[in-house]
């Protein structure tokens, strides 16, 4: 048996209400977006995701890592290499990058069944991100949400059995983004409503039908992509879908979340569903594509702890249109980004371990946890005398911390804390926490992040953020700065 | 550290080098003074204060601070035309001035040279911006902002001693009020601990008024032989003991507990036995104290010995560090009102025990004052250094 046997997701918890684009007054409680802060982009949600879907898991069980988004930092270097690093994946995970449309989400978990059933791969791990940048004032810019969704595809322990899959590629430049453009464009709506979406997603629909056999009422849910609210429900009403077997595409409160977003929506009718249910996700652009899941007993979703509800209730409101734009770089600056090189390539190289796996190290000898990696022990001086120990899945607590107004930030105060983490200390911003909450010996576990740009190039590290109760809506969430 | 070490450092240096002359300019935002114009200023009232008149045929080495100088030593040998001698420049964090200090020191208790110059500068209004920078050169240590660090131990303090803002505030004010009794002081304006509280939030808990300025300056000492010593003036200063520690970074230390800085107790417990001091709330008579932030002049009255661990704050409300107070430190009003161009701070502090051994400091005098502290922790801080005065 083959399909999908645990999944992941993250929406960044700051909302954007729809009002309060162009920076008008925002409504409490209207329709609203999710999305990623200054220091969150496709590579950091991917980390998120990826890292909720592995949790409690072996991870060096995982064979491959395939990312899709079409809005990767890097248009030459590769997502999933990065990811891999991050969640401290095996050295030989066969990483892929796929991209250039948002059906990619889809064509990434066909591409990871496929592996999976020509026997190449035994556990593939998909993750459809995305961060898609729409022009201010723009309607895209409303209809845009951010978020990441992670599955991990084999062919043991399976909760909802792969069956069919059709697919259909389609020539029409109804969205894109070209090289040199900085955000996503669309042509006249109801051009690609009547021309694109809504014709080539009925059609892989009624593609899978016949090949499978099944009509639209043997599905107990369907997960529709959709670029916004109205195009879904036409698209529904076309297809005569009952209303049980729509899955809520959380228009108003997530947005499109681009590759990810069908994912999203699998995951979300994935956790609703009961044994023997059949759940189909439907992806769109340049073309469309469909693939329907048996769920089986084996009901994973309900151990989930982070899922999509829990990651929609976890929210909170940015206050301005212009926190907004700092936060995603579209306001005005005195300076132009800075030029040159970067960061150093070869200290990112060394530090690669430290920086992006978050991985410190124990002493042979003394059993000491330091980090960063050092040549000689910190407490019993022994030399060249470690081995790695990752840290990235570790509970910490805050040791001291400040709150520094100084530092760069869309919405200062940035918190600062010096966090003890099995023995070992480091340095780390705090995320996802407002001022007055953190405290001595707060718990804290950590959150791969985009700690600056320097040289047009994001460079990432861990953040700490407070251990949220598991399963509880958390309130008072703060947008990291 | 062993005894063997300890007696060693001890019996090399103490008091076997005189400071003979010294000398500071105006700190301040020295717009229109370059890094040559200031060290002019400081060398130069040094060797006027040692009576020398022949810089070129009496100073043989010269010992320079700085860390945010391009130029190098050149720069200073340049400046001063001191050529043939050698010259060196030391760059330890906040503690340079220091050591560059104690490095003249050492060189002079080895007997390799009589007679040197030591000169801390340092310009770093020349970078357009008014704070620190926030330096960009690797992802760890991001925010790289000196109050973002020096403030780690305020959380930790407070909770335990329940100690506030508004001991801190009092450090400023008092520091606030000896700067305006230093002629070459940059702020020299009284404020309020109502003031100091208002004061717009850098790095909690410091606001504005808890944070050191950011000026231009240089300081100059002249250091020879003690034996040397009453060839250039009758009053010469004894060198007692210099030290610098190396510390952990308190950001990775596994056993930090923030409530002092590491470095500072080691080096006072290393320099006090070189000066011979057993019970230094009692034998400092003076102190100037690196207050880059109110609550670092705070922990460092306790790692220092001036009080006992949690008690500062109660001896900051009584009045016990202020100039009239049983030790008063700071008297020339500290990094917060001369600034703190971190090469010369050091040497600025040399200048002033200086002028309070030899009864020289006007309106901020500390009667009969005999011995001296001076100290200076910088980095994460990962560094101190400190240096004791006396009369002979």
């Amino acid at each position: 048996m083959i399909g999908i046997s645990r999944s992941g997701v993250y929406i960044p918890p700051t909302r954007l209400g729809i009002k309060a684009l162009g920076g008008g007054p925002g409504e409490d409680g209207g329709p609203e977006k999710a999305v990623a802060w200054s220091d969150e982009d496709t590579l950091t949600m991917a980390v998120a995701a990826g890292s909720e879907c592995l949790r409690g898991t072996d991870r060096l069980q995982v064979d491959a890592l395939i990312l899709a988004s079409t809005s990767h930092p890097f248009k030459e270097k590769q997502g999933a290499a990065i990811i891999a690093r991050a969640l401290s994946l095996r050295r030989d995970v066969q990483t892929t990058d796929l991209g250039s449309s948002t059906r990619s989400g889809l064509s990434a978990i066909r591409s990871a069944l496929d592996a999976v059933k020509a026997g190449s791969a035994s556990r593939v791990l998909v993750i459809a991100s995305d961060c898609r940048m729409a022009a201010p004032g723009t309607s895209m810019e409303a209809h845009l949400g951010d978020g990441a969704a992670a599955l991990l595809i084999a062919s043991e322990e399976v909760m909802a059995e792969f069956e069919e899959g059709y697919a259909i590629h389609d020539e029409i430049v109804d969205v894109w983004r070209s090289g040199s453009d900085s955000f996503s464009h669309s042509w006249e709506e109801r051009f690609v409503i009547q021309e694109g979406y809504q014709p080539r997603l009925m059609e892989a629909v009624e593609g899978l039908c016949q090949k499978t056999g099944l009509a639209l009422a043997d599905f107990t849910k369907l997960a529709l992509y959709a670029p916004d609210k109205r195009s879904h429900r036409t698209v529904c009403g076309k297809l005569g879908l009952d209303a049980s077997q729509i899955q809520d595409p959380f228009f108003g409160r997530l947005g499109n979340t681009g590759t990810a977003f069908a994912p999203l929506q699998l995951i979300a009718a994935l956790e609703g569903a009961a044994t023997g249910d059949r759940v189909g996700v439907v992806g769109y652009g340049d073309g469309a594509e469909a693939l329907s899941f048996r769920i089986h007993e084996q009901e994973i979703g309900t151990e989930l702890s982070r899922g999509v509800a829990w990651h929609l209730g976890r929210r909170r409101a940015v206050g301005r249109y212009d926190q907004y734009l700092k936060a995603r770089d579209l306001s005005t600056r005195e300076w132009p980004t800075p030029s040159g090189p970067g960061l150093s390539a070869t200290i990112h190289f060394r530090d690669r371990s430290d920086d992006i796996a978050f991985c410190g190290q124990k002493c042979n000898a003394c059993g000491a946890i330091q980090f960063p990696a050092q040549r000689i022990c910190e407490t019993c001086f022994s030399r060249d005398d470690f081995h790695p120990i990752s840290l990235a899945d570790k509970i910490g607590h805050v040791v001291t911390y400040t709150k520094d107004h100084f530092f760069p930030s869309p919405n200062p105060p940035t918190l600062v804390a010096v966090c003890e983490i099995e023995g070992a200390r480091a340095y780390l911003q705090v995320v996802d926490c407002e001022p007055d909450a953190i405290s001595i010996g707060l718990p804290v576990e950590f959150s791969f992040r985009r700690i600056h740009e320097a040289g047009g190039r994001p460079n990432y590290y861990w953040k700490a953020r407070p251990v949220p109760e598991h399963g509880a809506n958390d309130p008072t969430q703060s947008p990291s700065s | 550290m062993s005894d063997r070490v300890h007696r060693k450092t001890r019996d090399a240096l103490r008091d076997k080098a005189a400071v003979v002359g010294v000398g500071c300019c105006q700190f301040g935002e020295n717009w229109n003074q370059s890094p040559s114009d200031m060290i002019v200023d400081a060398a130069y009232e040094a060797y006027a204060d040692a009576g020398i008149e022949e810089p070129q045929k009496q100073i043989e080495a010269v010992f320079t601070g700085s860390i945010y100088s391009q130029a190098g030593p050149h720069e200073c040998s340049d400046a001063l035309k001191l050529f043939n001698v050698p010259v060196t420049m030391v760059s330890n964090y906040c503690a340079t001035g220091t050591d560059a200090f104690r490095c003249g020191v050492m060189s002079v208790a080895a007997g390799l040279y009589d007679t040197v110059l030591v000169v801390g500068y340092d310009k770093p209004k020349d970078r357009g911006v008014s704070g620190p920078s926030v330096m960009l050169d690797g992802v760890r240590d991001l925010p790289k902002t000196p109050a973002g660090w020096f403030s780690l131990c305020a959380a930790t303090y407070f909770e335990k001693y329940g100690a506030d803002r508004e001991d801190l505030a009092r450090i400023a004010v008092k520091n606030h009020h000896n700067g305006t009794l230093a002629p070459k002081s940059f702020l020299k304006r009284e404020i309020t601990v109502e003031e100091a509280l208002a004061g717009r939030m850098i790095s909690w808990p410091f606001g504005l008024y808890d944070c050191a300025a950011q000026t231009d300056g240089a300081a100059a000492a002249v250091i020879t032989r003690a034996d040397l010593a009453q060839g250039f003036r009758d009053d010469p200063v004894m060198v007692r003991g210099v030290v610098i520690k190396s510390g952990p970074n308190p950001q990775k230390d596994p056993d930090n507990d923030f409530l002092s800085w590491k470095p500072t107790g080691w080096a006072a417990e290393e320099v006090y036995e070189m000066a011979g001091i057993s019970d230094a709330a009692r034998q400092i008579d003076v102190a100037q104290v690196h207050d880059c932030f109110t609550l670092t002049e705070l922990l460092s009255y306790e790692d220092l010995g001036f009080c006992e661990k949690g008690a500062a704050p109660e001896f900051i409300r009584s009045g016990h560090f202020e100039l009239g107070g049983e030790l008063p430190v700071n008297t020339d009003g500290g990094l917060k009102t001369f600034g703190h161009p971190t090469g010369a701070t050091g040497v600025r502090m040399i200048y002033e025990n200086v002028l309070q051994l030899q009864g020289r400091a006007g309106a901020r005098q500390v009667k009969g004052a005999q011995t001296a502290l001076s100290h200076n922790i910088g980095g994460h801080p990962t560094v101190c250094g400190i240096a004791i005065l006396g009369m002979p």
